[in-house]
C-alpha cells in the first residue's frame, strides 16, 4: 500500500448569539415549542422582505477580526434551491463578495490553517421525517419547525491546510474557543451552534496536487468528525491502491454504522443559480461598527494561552500543563488562575485546582471571586487546610462566595489550635503505648495508624500534614531526651 | 355632481368637515362598484364588511374630534398583490386563491393611517406579468372606454376602477409600465415613483429591481396626493430612500416656464401614430406654456426591452420558487415532495408565469448566467448612464406611454412577444429606477385615450408631477375618465362627468 497523506479543507457553520435572526425581529432562541419564533419575513411570506440585523454584522466582524481576515465592503446573494425547510426556497447567503477573507487560526501546536472566507447567511428550519426510520424517500409525512430558519449563521472556510484526524479536531476545537471568546456564539455543538463539514482528499506523501475530494456531512462532535476524516481517508486510499478512482460527492457520515455513504455525485449537484439578493443593500460598515467590532474583541484563545505560560515559568515549564491550560482556558477561569497568582498562590496550585475541582463545577464556577480563590489556595498551602478541605470548601465559595476562612469554619474545619493538636497527640500516646514505642524505634509504618488516632480524636479537624509533623516533633524530642 | 368624481383633496374635507360621512361615501362607491362589476371585472375581491368597518372608524374619529388624515374617507382600491390583513391576496393566481395575509403592507397600512377607506382588492396579469389583464386566472377585466378592449396590465383593475368612476383612487404596482400602460389605456394617471420612494413590504414580489407601487388618480393632482400619502421611508423594506416623502401636491400649479424638456425621438417610429403624435403634441404644449423642448435620441433606450425580459425572469424565477405547495396557498399532493412542488405549480401557474420562470431559471443556470443576466446587467448599466446624460441637459423627458392604444382581447395572446413590445417605453424608467407619469393627452381615430409619459431624473417627483399637471391642464375635452361602462359596438366612448378642460393653448389632438 502506498504512502499517503490525508489533506482536509473544514466548513463550519456558526450560529451566531444574537438576540434577533438575521432579517427580523424574532427572537434567536433554541428550544421554544415549533414555530412559535416567526413572522412573514422568517416565514418567507408574500410581500414579505428582509432587514439586516446589525448585531450580526458585528458579531460577523468580530469573527473576521479575530481569525485576522481582511473585513471588506460585501453583498448577499440568492442560493436558490427548493426544500421544503427553506421557506423562500433560496438562502440569503454571501458568495463572491464575502464580509470576511483571507484569515489564518493558529493551533496550540503553533501549526497555522488558512481561512479562506468567514461569510453569512441565513440558517434554514429543521425537518422532522415521521415514519419510514425518519429517511425522507421513505417518510409518511415531514413536519417542518422555522423557528430556526433565518437564524444568523457565518460559515467559515478553510484552507486545505490541515493534514490528520487529530489537526482537524484541534482545529475545530481552538476555533471553537475562539467563537466562545468573542462573543459570537455559544459553541454548542450538541444544540447544532456549531456544524462541521469536512472536505477530504487524499494524495501521495509529498505531492503537492490535491486529490478529488468528497464533502463529509453530518459531524456531530469532535469525535465524529476525527473518526469520519480517518474513515474517508482509509476509504478514499483503498480505491487509489485497487485502481479505481475517487469521485468528486458528497457523503454522509454514519456514526453508528461508522462508515460515510454517498448523498450525490457532482453531476446530480445542484445549480444554486446564485445572483445578487435585490432586496437587500450592499454592506459597507462604517468606522464606528468597525470599531465597536474591534474594541468589543476580548483575549483571544492563543494569548490567554500565552499568558498563563508565561505565569507558570514559560512554554517549557508549561509544556507538561497543556491539558490543563486547555481545560482552565475553555472554561475562561484563566482570569481566576492568574489572579490567584498575582495574589501570592503557586499558579501551578492554582492552575491545578482551577483545571480539576473548579472545571468539575462547570461554567459557574466563573463566579468566584479570586480573591477567595487566591485566599483559599493559601489556606491550603500554609497547612491551615488539607486537600480535602479545600476540595470540600470550594463548591460553596463557587456557590455563595465569602471568605475562606469563614467557611472553612463554619464546615468545622478551623484550624486546630497548637495545644489542643498536642493535648490530642498525648491523649494517643497514652493509649497506645506499645504502637507509640514502635514509632520512636524507628518504625515508619505505624506513623499512619498514630495520625489517623489523632485524626479521629479532633474528629477530622486537623490538617493531615501538621499532624504528621507534629508527631515527627514530638519524637525528635523523645529520641533527642 | 358626486363628491366621488370631483377632485381626492376636495372629498377628504367634506368628510374631515362632517358634510358628507365616510360611510356615505363609501356606499356610494359599493353601488357603482355593484353594478358595472359584471361588465368590468375589476374586482377580485370587494371588502364589504372591512370597508364598512373603515369608514365607520374614520367617522368615529371625526365624531371624537380627531382628524382621520387627508385621505379621510377616500375609497381606495388596491391591487390584489398587496397584502391586506384578513383579506385574500391572490395575485390573480390559483396558486394563491384562497392565501389571507396574516400582515398588512406598508402602503396600506398607511393609506388606513390616512384615513383612506379600502374598499377591495383589483385584479391583475397572474403575479403582475402581463399587459392586458388576460393572465389573471380569473377572468380579464373589461376596459370601460371600450368593453371588448382591453384596460391594459398589468393593473388593469386598478387603472379601470378609477376609469369608471368606481373608486377616485388606486394603487397598483409597476414594474416594467404596470401603471402607466394602464393609466393610457384607460384615460387616467398613472405614477410609478423613483425606486425606493414607497415602500415594498407588503407588496407580492415580481422583480424586487424593478417593482414599485404608485397611484391612479383621474387627475394629476388625486395621484400625486396619494403618492404623498403612501411615500417615506420604511425601515421594513432595506431598499427603501431613508428620506422624508416629498411634498408633491403644492407646487403642481407652478407651470413649466424655463424648463428644459427633451423628447425621446427613439420612441416615436416605434410606435403608432396616435402614440407618436400625442407625445409631439404635448411637447408643444410646454414649449407653448414656456418651456425650452427639444427632441433627443437616446438609442440606449432600445435596450430597455431585451433587458428587462432577462433581468425580471430571473428575478421572477426566484421570487416565485416560495409557491411550493408546503406552506400555504395551493397544494396537489403527491407520493413525493418533490413531486408535490412539481404538481403545485404546474396546477397552481398560468402559461405566461411558467414561461418567465423557465426564462428566468435559463437565465442564471451555470455557464449562461455571464451571457444572459450579466449581459442584461451590463445593459441596464449603459441604460443608466445615457439616462444621467441625459438629465444632464434636460429637467424632464417626455415619451410616448404605450405603442398603441388599448387593443382588443385575444389580440396579442397569442405571440408573447408582441405582448411585451407593450411595455417599450416604460421599461426604460424601471430599468433606472427613475420616475415616470402616464398622463392622458388624445384620443385616437376610436376614441380611445392615449396617455403621454413624462419622466424624470430619481426624486424628481416634484418637475415631473408639475410637467404632467401642466399637460392635463391643456389637454382636449373627453381624454381621461370616469367613462360609463361602452360595449364595444360603441365604438367612440364619451367622458363622464368629469372630462377633461378644454386646452387654451395648443393641445392639437392626435389623429390615428
Ligand atoms: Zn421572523
Amino acid at each position: 500500500m502506498a504512502e499517503y497523506e490525508t489533506v482536509v479543507g473544514l466548513e463550519v457553520h456558526c450560529e451566531l448569539s444574537t438576540r434577533t435572526k438575521l432579517f427580523c425581529g424574532c427572537a434567536n432562541a433554541f428550544g421554544a415549542e415549533p414555530n412559535t419564533n416567526v413572522c412573514p419575513v422568517c416565514l418567507g411570506l408574500p410581500g414579505s422582505l428582509p432587514v439586516l440585523n446589525e448585531q450580526a454584522v458585528e458579531l460577523a466582524m468580530r469573527i473576521g477580526e479575530a481569525l485576522h481576515c481582511e473585513i471588506r465592503p460585501s453583498i448577499f446573494h440568492r442560493k436558490n434551491y427548493f426544500y421544503p425547510d427553506m421557506p423562500k426556497d433560496y438562502q440569503i447567503s454571501q458568495y463572491d463578495e464575502p464580509i470576511n477573507v483571507d484569515g489564518l487560526l493558529e493551533l496550540p501546536d503553533g501549526s497555522r490553517v488558512g481561512i479562506v472566507r468567514a461569510h453569512m447567511e441565513e440558517d434554514t428550519g429543521k425537518t422532522t421525517h415521521v415514519g419510514g426510520g425518519g429517511r425522507i424517500h421513505e417518510a409518511g409525512h415531514s413536519l417542518v419547525d422555522y423557528n430556526r430558519a433565518g437564524v444568523p449563521l457565518v460559515e467559515i472556510v478553510s484552507a486545505p491546510d490541515i493534514t490528520s484526524a487529530a489537526q482537524a479536531r484541534a482545529y475545530v476545537a481552538e476555533l471553537r474557543a475562539i467563537l466562545v471568546a468573542t462573543g459570537a456564539s455559544d459553541g454548542r455543538m450538541e444544540e447544532g451552534s456549531l456544524r462541521v463539514d469536512a472536505n477530504v482528499s487524499i494524495r501521495r506523501a509529498g505531492s503537492d496536487e490535491l486529490g478529488t475530494r468528497c464533502e463529509v456531512k453530518n459531524l456531530n462532535s469532535l469525535r465524529s468528525l476525527g473518526r469520519a476524516i480517518e474513515h474517508e481517508a482509509d476509504r478514499q486510499a483503498s480505491l487509489v491502491d485497487s485502481g479505481e478512482r475517487v469521485t468528486q460527492e458528497t457523503r454522509h457520515w454514519d456514526e453508528n454504522a461508522s462508515r460515510t455513504h454517498s448523498l450525490r455525485s457532482k453531476e446530480e449537484a445542484y445549480d444554486y443559480r446564485y445572483f445578487p439578493e435585490p432586496d437587500l443593500v450592499p454592506l459597507v460598515p462604517d468606522e464606528a461598527l468597525r470599531q465597536r467590532a474591534s474594541s468589543a474583541l476580548g483575549l483571544m484563545p492563543a494569548a490567554r494561552r500565552a499568558r498563563l505560560q508565561a505565569a507558570l515559568g514559560g512554554a517549557e515549564h508549561a509544556r507538561a500543563l497543556m491539558d490543563q491550560i486547555g481545560t482552565v482556558i475553555e472554561l475562561s477561569l484563566d482570569d481566576l488562575v492568574l489572579a490567584a497568582s498575582a495574589g501570592g498562590a503557586d499558579p501551578k496550585h492554582a492552575l491545578n485546582r482551577a483545571a480539576n475541582e473548579l472545571a468539575s463545577q462547570g461554567e459557574r464556577a466563573r463566579a468566584l471571586d479570586p480573591v477567595s480563590f487566591a485566599s483559599l489556595l493559601a489556606l491550603e498551602s500554609s497547612g491551615t487546610l488539607s486537600a480535602t478541605q479545600v476540595k470540600a470548601v470550594l463548591p460553596e465559595l463557587v456557590e455563595h462566595g465569602g471568605d475562606p476562612a469563614e467557611v472553612a469554619r463554619r464546615h468545622g474545619f478551623e484550624q486546630l489550635g497548637t495545644e489542643e493538636l498536642e493535648s490530642a497527640i498525648d491523649g494517643v500516646i497514652s493509649a497506645s503505648p506499645t504502637e507509640w514505642e514502635r514509632y520512636v524505634s524507628g518504625d515508619a509504618r505505624i506513623a499512619g495508624f498514630l495520625a489517623g488516632q489523632v485524626m479521629k480524636a479532633t474528629r477530622g479537624r486537623a490538617n493531615g500534614k501538621v499532624v504528621a509533623e507534629a508527631l515527627a516533633a514530638r519524637r525528635a524530642g523523645v529520641s533527642a531526651r | 355632481m358626486s363628491l366621488l368624481d370631483g377632485g381626492v383633496a376636495e372629498l377628504a374635507a367634506a368628510v374631515r368637515s362632517r358634510q358628507v360621512s365616510a360611510a356615505e361615501v363609501l356606499e356610494e362607491a359599493l353601488a357603482r362598484i355593484e353594478e358595472a362589476e359584471t361588465e368590468l371585472h375589476c374586482f377580485n375581491t370587494v371588502m364589504l364588511e372591512a370597508a364598512r368597518a373603515q369608514a365607520e372608524a374614520v367617522d368615529g374619529a371625526i365624531a371624537a374630534g380627531r382628524d382621520p388624515g387627508q385621505l379621510a374617507g377616500v375609497p381606495v382600491a388596491l391591487k390584489d398583490n398587496m397584502c391586506t390583513r384578513g383579506t385574500p391576496t391572490t395575485c390573480s393566481s390559483k396558486i394563491l386563491q384562497n392565501w389571507v395575509p396574516p400582515y398588512d403592507g406598508t402602503v396600506v397600512r398607511r393609506l388606513a393611517e390616512a384615513g383612506a377607506v379600502a374598499v377591495g382588492k383589483t385584479n391583475l396579469d397572474e403575479f403582475a406579468m402581463g399587459s392586458s389583464t388576460e393572465n389573471s386566472a380569473f377572468g380579464p377585466t373589461r376596459n370601460p372606454w371600450d368593453l371588448g378592449r382591453v384596460p391594459g396590465g398589468s393593473s388593469g383593475g386598478s387603472a379601470a376602477a378609477v376609469a369608471a368612476g368606481l373608486v377616485p383612487l388606486s394603487f397598483g404596482s409597476d414594474t416594467g409600465g404596470s401603471i402607466r400602460q394602464p393609466a393610457s389605456f384607460c384615460g387616467v394617471v398613472g405614477v410609478k415613483p423613483t425606486y425606493g420612494l414607497v415602500s415594498r413590504y407588503g407588496l407580492v414580489a415580481f422583480a424586487s429591481s424593478l417593482d414599485q407601487i404608485g397611484s391612479f388618480g383621474a387627475t394629476v393632482a388625486d395621484a400625486a396626493l396619494a403618492l404623498e400619502v403612501a411615500a417615506g421611508h420604511d425601515p421594513l423594506d432595506s431598499t427603501s430612500l431613508d428620506l422624508p416623502a416629498p411634498r408633491l401636491v403644492e407646487a403642481l400649479g407652478e407651470g413649466v416656464e424655463g424648463l428644459r424638456v427633451g423628447v425621446v425621438d427613439d420612441f416615436l417610429a416605434e410606435v403608432a401614430p396616435s402614440c407618436s403624435l400625442a407625445a409631439v403634441a404635448a411637447a408643444e404644449a410646454l414649449a407653448a406654456a414656456g418651456a425650452s423642448c427639444e427632441n433627443v435620441s437616446i438609442p440606449e433606450m432600445l435596450l430597455g426591452l431585451p433587458a428587462y425580459y432577462i433581468i425580471a425572469p430571473a428575478e421572477a424565477s426566484s421570487n416565485l420558487a416560495r409557491y411550493d405547495g408546503v406552506r400555504y396557498g395551493l397544494r396537489v399532493d403527491g407520493p413525493d415532495v418533490e413531486t408535490m412542488n412539481a404538481r403545485t405549480r404546474a396546477a397552481g401557474f398560468g402559461a405566461e408565469v411558467r414561461r418567465r420562470i423557465m426564462i428566468g431559471t435559463y437565465a442564471l443556470s451555470a455557464g449562461y448566467y455571464d451571457a444572459y443576466y450579466g449581459q442584461a446587467q451590463r445593459a441596464r448599466t449603459i441604460l443608466i448612464r445615457a439616462f444621467d446624460a441625459a438629465y444632464e441637459r434636460f429637467d424632464v423627458l417626455v415619451a410616448p406611454s404605450t405603442p398603441s392604444s388599448a387593443f382588443a382581447f385575444g389580440a396579442k395572446t397569442e405571440d408573447p412577444i408582441e405582448m411585451y413590445m407593450s411595455d417599450l417605453c416604460t421599461i426604460p424608467s424601471n430599468l433606472s429606477g427613475h420616475p415616470a407619469v402616464s398622463v392622458p393627452f388624445a384620443l385616437d381615430s376610436d376614441g380611445l385615450p392615449v396617455g403621454v409619459q413624462v419622466l424624470a431624473p430619481a426624486l424628481g417627483e416634484p418637475v415631473m408631477l408639475r410637467v404632467a399637471a401642466a399637460l392635463e391642464a391643456v389637454a382636449p375635452p373627453g381624454v381621461r375618465g370616469p367613462v360609463r361602462p361602452a360595449a364595444s359596438s360603441s365604438a367612440v366612448a364619451t367622458g363622464g362627468g368629469g372630462g377633461g378642460r378644454a386646452g387654451e393653448g395648443g393641445g392639437e389632438v392626435a389623429g390615428g
